[in-house]
């Protein structure tokens, strides 16, 4: 059985199963636009956090800090109560669509990103703040410019993203409801498959996870070690 | 903003006295060479000119009044590189001013040629030699056209070359209508550039006077025994 379980996921993957396929475009489409609203959020949160004065600096440090372990599920609730339709935002009609699971692992995913890049901005910041000053940079054109500076090293904080954005079950399976052709990803189809004993199918998606998550790792590899060698 | 009249200027951090009840006036043009052993608080002087560091007692006239919101630059021992182009890094200084992009690079490219790094516009900063970087840092700040300069030891380590086109673009900034006070502790470069010179020890002015009578009649002991080389070591170190 255990051969016969990789022969037949090897066989999906080789006949670009149409079932593989959908649900793979729809975890990039969902992860992809995760990571990039929490590039866009986290990354300069992160920077504000190295570069602002005010008053609850280190509190908000701790904070960001903290939640870079919150729990997925817990993520999934609240936003659950938040879009179902006696909540908040019910109106907006996005319970159970790819939408939802944007959202949700947005959430996660930026105070993981935001953590990290306060981290690697205050590193340099503490190098430049002087000669900032002296130019009469204000903080955002500081934030701007530490951000520039330090790209390469903020791929890691993007690949931490991605990393925990495709990994995660529960959240989506909460918010998205794990809908055939509709908001099944790849964890949720895992999970699910295997439960119902499909395991090939559970194994093809698996490959195919792990094989884009090296993938994109040997990009900023190679990404971060171009920019080595031009910028030392 | 000129004259910079400092009065009774002290930094005491922690009780330790860096500066001392500094005095001196600073006229509207020249270059002005600091002089003095370690620790005697030439870096904290500037660092208070240029808005960094809070004295703890005394003040600074600008020309009568409060120091000015621009016009005043200041280039550090290790300058900051970004990872980024030469014309990238040395165009950084126009954007606190709001000057378009465009605008930036075109001014920014006028002024590498006269620091004669044209040809390396292109090429990332963190990769230049250590005299490249020191004439980056020069450019950047002089492209802002500041009245007042303050270098804080822009040539401790380069070689002679390096050291003389640093040199070079410095008379240039000078020329060009920039105040620059400068610190140093290259007695060779003192006498090149200085037009007069201050000589710190223990966070106090033991000196103001000519460069030319510096060297040849100095009145204080200090820096008579500074110039010999028999200044003692830990002279800057007060308690």
């Amino acid at each position: 059985m255990f051969t016969s379980t990789f022969t037949d996921a090897f066989a999906l993957l080789a006949t670009l199963d149409e079932r593989v396929a959908e649900i793979v475009w729809l975890s990039l489409k969902v992860s992809g636009g995760a990571v990039l609203l929490g590039t866009l959020i986290g990354l300069p949160l992160g920077a504000c956090l190295a570069v602002g004065r005010f008053p609850g600096k280190n509190l908000a440090s701790v904070l960001v800090n903290g939640l870079m372990g919150l729990p997925s599920v817990v993520v999934g609730v609240v936003v659950y109560l938040f879009l179902s339709r006696s909540g908040p935002l019910g109106g907006f009609g996005l319970l159970y669509t790819p939408s939802a699971m944007v959202i949700a692992q947005t959430l996660l995913v930026i105070p993981l990103m935001a953590a990290i890049a306060r981290q690697v901005v205050e590193d340099v910041w503490q190098r430049y703040a002087e000669e900032l000053a002296v130019m009469r940079f204000n903080w955002w054109q500081s934030v701007t410019t530490l951000l520039y500076d330090c790209r390469y090293s903020l791929l890691v904080a993007v690949l931490a993203g991605l990393g925990r954005a495709m990994s995660e079950v529960g959240a989506v399976m909460i918010v998205g409801g794990n809908i055939d052709r509709a908001t099944r990803v790849m964890t949720t189809a895992i999970a699910l498959e295997t439960s119902k004993g499909d395991l090939p199918l559970a194994i093809a998606l698996g490959m195919v996870l792990v094989l884009i998550i090296l993938l994109l790792n040997a990009l900023a590899f190679a990404l971060r070690h171009w920019a080595m060698r031009r910028f030392g | 903003m000129f004259p910079i009249r400092i009065q009774g200027l002290s930094f005491a951090p922690q009780d330790r006295a860096v500066l001392d009840g500094v005095d001196m006036t600073l006229g509207d043009e020249g270059i002005t060479l600091i002089l003095g052993p370690n620790g005697a608080g030439k870096s904290v002087l500037l660092r208070i000119l240029c808005g960094l560091v809070e004295p703890s007692a005394g003040e600074v006239s600008w020309g009568g009044g409060a120091r000015p919101a621009r016009g005043v630059m200041m280039v550090f021992q290790h300058p900051m590189m970004l990872r980024a182009s030469v014309l990238d890094n040395v165009a950084l200084g126009l954007k606190p001013l709001g000057v378009a992009v465009a605008e930036r690079r075109r001014r920014g490219m006028a002024v590498l040629e006269r620091i004669g790094l044209a040809h390396r516009a292109r090429d990332s900063a963190p990769q230049l030699s250590g005299g490249e970087k020191q004439r980056l840092a020069l450019a950047r700040a002089w492209l802002t056209r500041p009245r007042l300069l303050l270098l804080d030891e822009p040539t401790a380590s380069l070689d002679p070359s390096a050291t003389a086109e640093v040199e070079r673009i410095i008379r240039e900034i000078r020329t060009d209508g920039t105040r620059i006070l400068m610190v140093t502790h290259n007695l060779g470069q003192a006498t090149r550039l200085g037009d007069d010179i201050v000589f710190l020890a223990d966070g106090r002015v033991c000196e103001h006077t000519l460069t030319q009578r510096f060297f040849s009649r100095p009145t204080s002991n200090e820096a008579r025994l500074f110039i010999q080389g028999e200044l003692p070591w830990n002279l800057g170190f007060r308690s």
